[in-house]
């Protein structure tokens, strides 16, 4: 018995490119998110929902401005609802594909490493800028809020949005290693996410009503940041006075915050990311 | 390379803290044979395949897969191989065709995936979401990711575990027909003396981590040479003899009884004895 006449022997054929199979992951990725009733609902309904919820709960108007209570939630909710697609959904996504046997089956083919982070990217950035349009498509209807037509507000959000997206997809990464098992993986994401949202002024609104500590606690992290960016975008600067520094959004400060998460966040990754699951040694 | 071995392995040795998995083993698996690890439990057979896939790294010893230290190999390598391992419980909300269809991407020379699907008998299933399949369907549906890349080495860790006799048959169809065509050298483990019976060109028995035995089903644990048992009654009284030529001996017995004798029977010792007795020799 010879390899030699086997007809598909020799001739080293195209190897397949990862941007394409990444894509093809990205697609894979999305059909599994959205055939999940549980990630559907927990990871991408919760914050629509909550902010219907709190929204129609929290009533009045700020004074010195004419935003509501709802309308200051919304910009908030889509920080939340980002940081929930993101840091969220891939550290959960990432834990149960590490306890699964999904990583270890990749591992065993000749797929290429970074088609599969391209394919998380692919379907973090679509899941993120669904949620962006489901928070916003509700705060227009049920509360009012207009879109920004001025184009600086706009650039406000993208970079914003693609910083806190970077960032918090790179610490969801890596607090997927923290979890054991993949039942522990959806509480080990959930409790700092809540614990975060809270310190971050999202469900205690205005921000500037935080106790001091919690504030600073929440000064720490990017979701407070991608959450004042984003009220910076959606609401009149007469709301300023709600902000802890009640004179300036702060924009320069905000870039640097979620810059330093997402190179700190890269290399947390980096060194923390296993490929293995716990019997394999 | 036409005829090198698709793996060669000398002095395996993996240690798990104290505990010795595998214990300087060799194998030879030649291009195109169907081999067999045969062996209980905890012997260390999932331990030497995760090894020759490159998922475990070895404590000591040699190892050359296609050609390549599964430790050190790259890509391409992977190329050649197909992988079905122990047991998987991903892909879930995926349907089969597109499952097969995407891991057929990762090829540079696939299989079509509706003839991969066709041939492990899932057609009827193609539509189906993983999570609704049978665990037989889903160990078709493993081989099948494993042979859509067209790999010239196949791995199948105890691909039956857990079927009933019929879906174990069934099975062993379709290993036979999807690698016979295409000449796939095939290492598979198991724990069923039939199912290496009935697959393997060759048998390697493992127990502790050590190979007892390693050679065609037909000589297993040298039953090919071992002596017959000749058996009778005589006016009640069960005799037997242990012969190289049990047909002198009966001869011999036909003259003495001057026609038939009184409850002949011939044994030689079943494969299952010799297994039996290989994975019983061996410690306590
Ligand atoms: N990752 C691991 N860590 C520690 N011990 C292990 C690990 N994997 C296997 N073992 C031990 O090594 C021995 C061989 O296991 P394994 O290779 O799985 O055997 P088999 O596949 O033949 O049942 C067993 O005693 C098992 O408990
Ligand atoms: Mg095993």
């Amino acid at each position: 018995m010879s390899t030699v006449d086997s007809p598909r022997q020799p001739a080293p054929l195209k190897d397949p490119s990862a941007t394409v199979l990444g894509l093809h992951r990205g697609v894979l990725e999305l059909k599994s998110f959205f055939r999940e009733w549980d990630q559907v609902v927990f990871t991408f309904a919760l914050p629509i929902v909550l902010l219907a919820l709190l929204g129609s709960l929290f009533q009045g108007v700020y004074e010195g401005s004419t935003v509501t209570a709802a309308q200051y939630l919304v910009p908030s909710m889509i920080a939340a609802g980002v940081a929930s697609a993101t840091f969220v959904n891939l550290g959960i996504g990432i834990g149960l594909d590490r306890d699964d046997g999904t990583l270890k089956r990749l591992r065993g083919t000749p797929m290429p490493r970074s088609a599969y982070f391209l394919g998380k990217v692919v379907m973090v950035l679509v899941i993120s800028i669904a949620e962006v349009v489901g928070i916003l498509a509700l705060g227009v209807l049920l509360f009012d809020v207009t879109l920004p037509t001025d184009a600086t507000r706009w650039v406000t959000f993208s970079w914003v949005f693609l910083l806190g997206v970077v960032a918090c997809s790179f610490l969801g990464i890596a607090a997927s290693s923290l979890a054991r098992t993949g039942r522990s993986v959806s509480a080990v994401m959930n409790l700092p996410y809540v614990v975060l949202a809270f310190v971050s002024g999202i469900f205690y609104t205005p921000v500037s009503a935080l106790p001091e500590p919690l504030a600073r606690l929440g000064a720490v992290f990017p979701l407070k940041w991608m959450a004042q960016g984003f009220r910076s975008v959606f609401l009149p600067d007469t709301i300023l006075p709600q902000e802890i520094v009640s004179t300036s959004w702060e924009h320069g400060r905000t870039a640097l915050v979620l810059g330093a998460w997402c190179v700190g966040g890269l290399i947390l990754c980096l060194a923390t990311f296993r490929w293995r699951g716990r019997r394999e040694r | 390379m036409a005829n090198s071995p698709a793996v060669r392995v000398r002095g395996l040795t993996k240690r798990y803290g104290d505990k010795v998995a595998v214990d300087a083993i060799d194998l030879d698996i030649p291009s195109g044979q169907v081999f067999a690890l045969l062996g209980p439990n905890g012997a260390g057979k999932t331990t030497t395949v995760e090894i020759l896939e490159g998922y475990r790294d070895r404590d000591g010893g040699e190892v050359s897969v296609l050609g390549e230290d599964p430790q050190r190999a790259g890509r391409r390598w992977r190329y050649g191989i197909g992988i079905v391992l122990q047991e998987a419980s991903d892909l879930s909300e995926l349907t089969v065709l597109e499952t097969v269809r995407h891991f057929a991407r990762y090829y540079p020379d696939p299989r079509n995936p509706a003839e991969v699907i066709a041939d492990v008998g899932l057609t009827e299933q193609a539509r189906s979401r993983v999570r609704a399949l049978s665990g037989g369907q889903r160990r078709r549906l493993d081989v099948a990711v494993g042979i859509v890349g067209n790999p010239r080495l196949l791995f199948l860790d105890e691909p039956t575990t857990g079927f009933d006799p019929q879906a174990r048959r069934q099975f062993w169809e379709l290993i036979r027909s999807v690698v016979q065509e295409r000449g796939t050298t095939v290492l598979l483990t198991t724990h069923y003396l039939e199912e290496a019976e009935a697959l393997a060109d060759r048998i390697a028995i493992l127990v502790r981590g050590k190979i007892v035995a390693d050679s065609t089903p037909a000589s297993l644990g040298g039953r090919a040479e071992a002596k017959a048992v000749v058996s009778w009654s005589d006016n009640g009284e069960e005799r037997s003899l242990e012969s190289d030529d049990p047909g002198a001996v009966i001869a011999d017995l036909t003259a003495r009884y001057g026609g038939t004798v009184p409850g002949l029977k011939v044994t030689r010792p079943s494969l299952e004895d010799v297994y039996l007795k290989l994975i019983g020799s061996e410690g306590p």
